[in-house]
């Protein structure tokens, strides 16, 4: 039984045959009744009952997708994710370019609110629709569409890219304690998806894949929920799945002069870089089960910060300026902190996972890092050797996969395309 | 084979578009030229017209009863051609459905169950399904094709069968592989007489209670995995030899359309992606890419008979066709020696890495190719 069918009243939009856009959907009717899935509140868009201040992830509001930078790395963190990586599978450079700029033109209607194509029904009997249908009638929910490149993109004998591969988009040394599974890692592309709805973000991923069929192939993707860290510093610092709240220094959406310092490239390295960003991706399981065997106290030192309220050692409120001395050598939070690291700082845009079990009835969880800055060489990779090290953390955790891409500038207009200046 | 599916026959029958919702909000009041009006009450469900010319059939349907109602176009066997579910009482609700001549019931189900109230209606000449002379070229090599594989696969058979029952497990193994090509090669159309696929071509977790295994994949299991023939095996061998004659003899008579073989073609790909790939076919004798490559070769057959028309209605979709076929093809071969020969790589020794490397080069061809049936009916 397909949702148009189960529309209790109203025309969608005046337009039969039309895709409607998932915002226009809000407001016909009359009696303000969305799509059937949305009528009886049950969607995860909505507007929580008992809210009083509705929170920018309640708005369902669209981001807009054209910038100087691509949306999804200082927009304020959505709840949910959906991170693809790709190979690319066609050996053709002009199909890679046709496929760059058909994924620009379905990504600018899908994070409006729209289905892809020619919609989800209402088109030729005989031919599989354009869109896969499963966000009609759901609010654009702040998707954000990130593309990035992988440094296989740049191999020679590929695309005749070799000569472009920034310096900053290094092969990651490995740490030490990594124990990456090749099945998790890599990728010549990525998609960020990002949403507050995971049907809608997960609806984008799979659209962008079918259209990349015979060009590209899914080489792994991962879904992540109750972001752990904020981009939004007055809101509450998000808690990772071992229930501290991680992540409270990070850089603000809104502090231009630091995401100058900290995350855009300057096109120095590369030019077609100007704007653009270095993501790291690290799949991180957490051994879950013995963290939760461990002692207040050690859980505490380990962190640096109190359960409770966040706050650092010796402090009492979670933004309070943490004495770093007061922890101990191995604490996270001094390990991982700026001054400790000459002043190297990311924008850390993570999500927790779950992946289900693992067949030894653990679970199958942890955090799904993603890592933001300008420059990989002088941030990810220094303050990762550092955390590997020494970080008491490590006992509890293990990075099981690993991707590093070079997320191009944003796209500026309707005639522009994602990676434009990389091809051009 | 899958548990579930359509038969070729209703696929292509019954193809019908339902368009969006319309209601109390729109004037729609079934305008269009030769609407049909549907009056459904809790006791009674009136029809304007009950002589329709074929073609693009529309019904305006009104639930002026009490209870939510459905109606349905239906076949005279009760397959359907159209329907819709949920018009709620004094709503409006609008069927479309490309319909061929002959005889269909209208149906009213007041309180969405049972048998509904029925009205006969015929429909008749108009305009047909659009068929040109190319068309039925097209259709007529498709039918000698599919006649000409189960001609040559029933020797084949023989030879399996004949091993079988003499208990000669090396001969059975050798043969057994060969005698399903062109059974692969075009099962859609196979699979569209319901009743042979579940007797020759089930695997175990096909079965529904009660039913009897029979067929290739229980003597598979009997060669690959007990290492023995007993006299039940035995007496299996000369059943499958006598179902497969039945379907040489039937499959020339199977309702075959432009339509059904693009979305033959589509569905052989959907066998790939679904039972070979993942090993799940030939869990035992692990013979997958035999069936891998049968499947590809009858959906290729579909493609290049469906060509010359394809390719004037969408040029584009008709080239990117021909690459994925021949690089699908390259990649299959990588797993045999000898291009004429069907001796390929046992898929127990196709790592998972490879195995993805299938899956994707499936995928880019299946894609587009499900697009065919649209680039044929334009």
């Amino acid at each position: 039984m397909s949702e148009q069918d189960q529309q209790p009243t109203g025309d969608a939009a005046g337009t039969p045959g039309r895709a409607p856009s998932r915002r226009a959907l809000l407001g016909w009717g009359g009696a303000g009744l969305a799509l059937g899935a949305a009528v009886a509140g049950g969607t995860a868009a909505a507007v929580r009952s008992g809210d009083t201040a509705v929170t920018a992830a309640d708005s369902g509001a669209a981001v807009p997708f054209h910038g100087a930078h691509q949306a999804g790395i200082a927009t304020a963190v959505q709840d949910r994710l959906h991170f693809a990586a790709f190979d690319v599978t066609t050996e053709d450079r002009a199909e890679l370019v046709a496929l760059l700029k058909e994924w620009t033109r379905a990504a600018e209607r899908m994070t409006a609110g729209h289905a892809v194509g020619d919609g989800a029904y209402g088109g030729l009997a005989e031919a599989p629709p354009d869109d896969t249908g499963e966000a009609l009638g759901l609010r654009p929910s702040r998707l954000t569409l990130t593309v990035g490149f992988g440094p296989s993109l740049f191999a020679k004998g590929r695309f005749g890219l070799e000569d472009r591969r920034p310096g900053a988009l290094v092969d990651l040394p490995k740490f030490p304690g990594d124990n990456l599974d090749r099945a998790r890692s890599g990728g010549d592309l990525c998609v960020q998806a990002c949403a507050d709805d995971p049907q809608v973000a997960v609806h984008a991923i799979r659209n962008l894949a079918r259209i990349g069929m015979g060009r590209t192939a899914i080489r792994w993707s991962q879904l992540g929920f109750g972001k752990t860290s904020s981009t939004t510093p007055d809101a509450q610092t998000p808690r990772n799945m071992m229930g501290f709240k991680d992540g409270t220094r990070n850089i603000s959406g809104t502090d231009t002069a630091a995401l100058d310092r900290h995350v855009w490239a300057d096109g120095k390295d590369a030019g077609w870089m100007a704007g653009g960003s270095y993501l790291v991706a690290r799949r991180i399981r957490m051994h879950i089960e013995t963290w939760d065997r461990t002692g207040l106290q050690e859980q505490e030192d380990v962190f640096g910060r109190d359960k409770g309220e966040g706050a650092p050692v010796g402090k009492a409120k979670e933004r309070d300026e943490p004495f770093l001395k007061a922890m101990l050598p191995t604490a996270h939070v001094r390990l991982a902190h700026p001054d400790t690291n000459d002043g190297a700082t990311i924008l850390r845009r993570g999500y927790s996972f779950t992946d289900g079990t693992d067949g030894l009835g653990r679970l199958d969880a942890g955090l799904f890092f993603l890592a933001y800055q300008r420059d990989t060489r002088t941030a990810f990779v220094p303050l990762q050797r550092r955390l590997a090290a020494h970080d008491a953390l490590n006992e509890y955790i293990q990075h099981v996969g690993s991707a590093h891409f070079a997320v191009p500038p944003g796209v500026r207009d309707t005639d522009d395309w994602w990676g434009r200046a990389l091809f051009s | 084979m899958r548990a579930v599916r359509f038969s070729v026959v209703t696929a292509a029958a019954t193809v019908a578009a339902l368009t969006a919702v319309t209601g109390c909000a729109e004037k729609s009041d079934g305008k269009g030229e030769g609407a049909v009006q549907v009056v459904a009450k809790d006791d009674s469900c009136d029809v304007s017209k009950t002589k329709l010319p074929a073609g693009h059939v529309e019904l305006a349907v009104q639930n002026k009863g009490s209870k939510v109602t459905e109606v349905y176009v239906l076949f005279p066997d009760d397959r359907i051609v159209a329907e819709r579910e949920n018009i709620g009482p004094g709503t409006k609700a609008t069927i479309t459905a490309e319909i061929k001549a002959g005889s269909y019931e209208i149906a009213c189900k007041p309180g969405m169950k049972g048998h509904g109230i029925r009205q006969k209606i015929e429909v008749s000449g108009g305009k047909a399904a659009k068929r040109s002379p190319e068309m039925d070229k097209a259709v007529a090599a498709y039918r000698t094709y599919v006649q000409a594989q189960a001609d040559e696969t029933l020797p084949k058979v023989k030879v399996f069968t004949d091993a079988v029952a003499a208990g000669d497990l090396e001969a059975a193994k050798k043969a057994y592989a060969d005698s399903r090509i062109g059974w692969e090669r075009t099962e859609p159309v196979a699979e569209s007489f319901g009743d042979i696929d579940p007797k020759v071509d089930v695997r175990a977790d096909g079965l529904e209670d009660g039913q009897k295994w029979t067929g290739w994949h229980r003597l598979e299991k009997a060669l690959w995995q007990d290492k023995k023939l007993g006299a039940e095996e035995k007496a299996l061998a000369p059943t499958l030899h006598k179902d497969l004659l039945d379907w040489q003899k039937r499959v020339g008579t199977a309702d075959i359309t432009p339509t059904s073989m693009a979305n033959g073609a589509k569905e052989l790909l959907d066998e790939v992606a679904t039972g070979k790939v993942t090993g799940e076919e030939e869990r035992y004798s692990h013979t997958d890419l035999v069936d891998f490559k049968a499947n590809v070769e009858g959906a290729e057959q579909s493609y290049q008979l469906l060509k010359p028309i394809a390719s004037k209605n969408d040029a584009a979709l008709t080239a990117t066709l021909d690459k994925r076929f021949a690089a699908l093809n390259t990649l299959l071969d990588k797993y045999r020696e000898d291009k004429s020969s069907y001796a390929f790589t046992s898929y127990e020794k196709v790592g998972k890495a490879d195995r993805k490397e299938l899956s994707d080069a499936v995928n880019a061809l299946a894609e587009p190719l499900s697009r065919l049936a649209a680039a044929v009916t334009k």
